[in-house]
């Protein structure tokens, strides 16, 4: 079968994240990048799916600037087969990278789509129902579970309170949420095997699309620095400022 | 509890590494995290080595991974050392095993062993389905190996081992045993298979360090070997002495991940201790201790990756060696027992991993060259002059 995974480069969600002093974005020097977690969970189930058919093709798919390419080359070590990195310099909203992905999608023909259900530095939460919609497929967002038969795919999702299952068929979106799996290692054989994996290059607008924002980010803020928190002297003053100041009782 | 396995990196020196290298780090830190750190205490306490973590390391290729060919994985030295880094930064135990199975016992067979002998035992090393050990030490002689007593005569086409080897690592778990032993002509090296009859191990018990790795005595008596049991091309103290200098090299990383992991643990520690209500952290003398250690493992790391460059381009010089693993194991040694101290009576206890690394340092400032006889060595490349032989 063949399969897509688009992945996103992200700050390794353990550095330390600096907003730019006039608000416009995080300083990005000295950031580790890694694959959005997610978008690595994804990678991992459709290796899997590869492994328990014996045998399919696993492309990965970023847009984005030449630096993606080491994200691409990780996921190439992990096991897909190959990548493709759409040639992006300017910034694109969700919309434009879904518009970028399903053109791909397209020329590539892939049976299904596994993309994280959300990349870690924006958490829009988007990109794979807007792919979704866009080639008119069915989708199952924040799968849990994944079980393919043929052309028949069953998808196990958290929902508020429990699970949902849905059943569809192929051609399908899939997101993948965290309990999905626990994606493997880069082994050093897999990175050593990943020089030679085709990692092919498209400039954006060579797709003809428009890309033009339809959203604007304004400004970026630090959350406030938590407070302090207080010890008090009895139950009683407990109650009365539970009561009188943080007023939950 | 601090983060053990986080970097420090004062002088984005991750910019100087390539991404494959980030990569096979990344790996490795991983592999620490979630196989090692969880169950390393316990093994530490019972005196047990973590062998079921060897297939993992070996599939994700850890055996061997700087040597070409024979199923190795043929990375550079840079994405060696930072494998070791890694390793040692959840216990030098484990490090030790790598180091041993892979700079000791596989490049004795890799750089010395006939062709026939690099076919049989090296793919199978590297899956870690042989594991191999390396004897050098004697209970008499340790920084002196040239007065070893262990000999194999001549005995028709074949060979007769007698003698006693001591501070074995891996020594009786061992499914291959390196061993360096006097004959005639000079010193050479034996690949003697466990089972071989008159060849038998005893672990050494009792130790305060490395106690997640198995440390044994190889006893020969009479052990009958065919000549193909030589490896042909080791002749002289040359052969094992030229395997220590790739050990050290491993070493001289591996260190800085135990230092690392000793910085992060008293950093974080008193900045959240408060006494005479405030953190230690807040105190010139907690701070002095502090900026000696990042200065410290910054150093190292330079000198490292100096080395480790150097060793790509085939330029390195076993001195340089000398100089790094004496430098960084002194500069790990003494920031461990300054954490130690800085933790106070939490430094004493395994909820940490302090003075488990404490004790580890203590013997790897002593095995593979101890730090006075590295001194030694660069001190007999500076003058000219040798003074211990
Ligand atoms: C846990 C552990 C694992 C080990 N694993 C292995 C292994 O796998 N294979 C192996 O072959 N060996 C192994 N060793 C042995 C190790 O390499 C030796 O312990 C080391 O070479 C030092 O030898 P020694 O212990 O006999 O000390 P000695 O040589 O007796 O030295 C004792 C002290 O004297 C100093 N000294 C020695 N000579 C001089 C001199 N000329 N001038 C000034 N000072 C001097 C040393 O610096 C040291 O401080 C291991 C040791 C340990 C503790």
């Amino acid at each position: 079968m063949k399969i897509l995974v688009p992945v996103k480069r992200v700050p390794d969600p353990a550095t330390t994240i600096r907003i730019l002093p006039d608000g416009s974005g995080i300083a990005t020097d000295n950031i580790k990048w890694v694959i959005n977690p997610f978008d690595e969970i994804a990678l991992e189930e459709a290796l899997r799916i590869k492994e328990k058919q014996g045998g399919g093709d696993v492309a990965l798919l970023s847009v984005g600037q030449q630096a993606w390419q080491e994200q691409l080359r990780t996921g190439l070590a992990m096991g897909a087969d190959r990548a493709i990195l759409v040639r992006a310099d300017q910034p694109l909203d969700t919309l434009a990278i879904a518009r970028v992905m399903a053109k791909i999608v397209g020329d590539e023909k892939p049976e299904l789509v596994i993309i994280g259900k959300q990349a870690i530095d924006d958490d829009s939460n988007q990109v794979g129902q807007m792919l979704a919609e866009m080639l008119g497929w069915p989708q199952a967002t924040f799968a849990s579970k994944v079980e393919i038969a043929g052309t028949k795919c069953t998808v196990v999702r958290e929902v508020d309170g429990g699970v949902e299952t849905l059943a569809f068929e192929l051609p399908a979106v899939i997101t993948a949420d965290l309990r999905l799996n626990e994606p493997r290692y880069a082994s050093l054989p897999g990175i050593m095997k990943a020089r030679k994996k085709e990692l092919k290059e498209i400039p954006v607008d060579s797709l003809g699309l428009d890309l033009a924002p339809k959203l604007k980010i304004k400004a970026l803020a630090a959350p406030a620095k938590r407070q302090a928190g207080r010890k008090v002297g009895s139950v009683e003053e407990l109650v009365g400022v539970l009561h009188s100041e943080a007023k939950v009782i | 509890m601090a983060d053990l396995l986080k970097d420090l990196d004062f002088f984005n020196l991750d910019e100087m590494l390539g991404h494959e290298e980030r990569m096979v780090r990344d790996t490795v830190r991983q592999f620490v995290q979630r196989e090692v750190l969880p169950t390393i205490e316990r093994h530490f306490a019972d005196e047990t080595f973590p062998k079921e973590l060897v297939p993992q390391m070996a599939e994700l290729g850890f055996f061997g991974a700087n040597l070409k060919g024979y199923g190795c994985a043929g990375m550079n030295n840079i994405a060696y050392g930072l494998i070791m880094q890694e390793l040692e930064a959840g216990d030098s135990g484990l490090r030790s095993f790598a180091s041993v199975q892979s700079a000791l016992a596989m490049y004795s067979i890799y750089a010395w062993g006939s062709e026939e002998q690099k076919r049989r035992y090296l793919p199978e090393m590297a899956k870690g389905k042989l594991i191999g050990c390396f004897g050098l030490t004697e209970p008499d002689h340790g920084s002196d190996p040239g007065g070893m007593e262990t000999r194999a005569r001549r005995d028709g086409d074949g060979w007769v081992l007698n003698g006693t080897k001591r501070w074995i690592t891996n020594g009786s778990i061992a499914d291959l045993a390196v061993v360096y032993a006097k004959v005639p002509e000079g010193i050479t090296g034996f690949l003697v298979e466990r089972g071989t009859p008159g060849f038998t191990t005893r672990d050494i018990h009792g130790k305060f360090s490395m106690r997640a790795s198995i440390t044994s005595e190889l006893i020969f008596e009479d052990v009958r070997l065919d000549d193909n049991a030589r490896l042909p091309e080791a002749r002289g103290l040359r052969a094992p002495l030229s395997c220590l200098t790739q050990a050290r090299y491993g070493i001289s990383w591996g260190v800085i991940g135990a230092a690392r992991s000793c910085y992060h643990c008293a950093l974080d520690y008193t900045k959240e201790r408060k006494q005479f209500a405030r953190p230690l952290a807040g105190y010139q003398l907690v701070q002095n201790k502090l900026v000696t250690m990042l200065t410290e493992i910054t150093k190292a790391q330079l000198v490292c990756l100096r080395l480790g460059q150097l060793k790509d381009a085939n330029k390195m010089r076993p001195e340089q060696v000398s100089f790094a693993k004496r430098n960084n194991v002194g500069m790990a040694l003494e920031i461990a027992r300054l954490a130690r101290d800085m933790l106070g009576a939490n430094g004493i206890v395994n909820e940490y991993p302090v003075i488990r690394h404490m004790l580890n340092l203590e013997t790897v400032n002593t095995y593979e060259g101890a730090f006075d006889v590295q001194t030694l060595v660069l001190g007999r490349d500076i003058t000219g002059l040798s003074a211990f032989e």
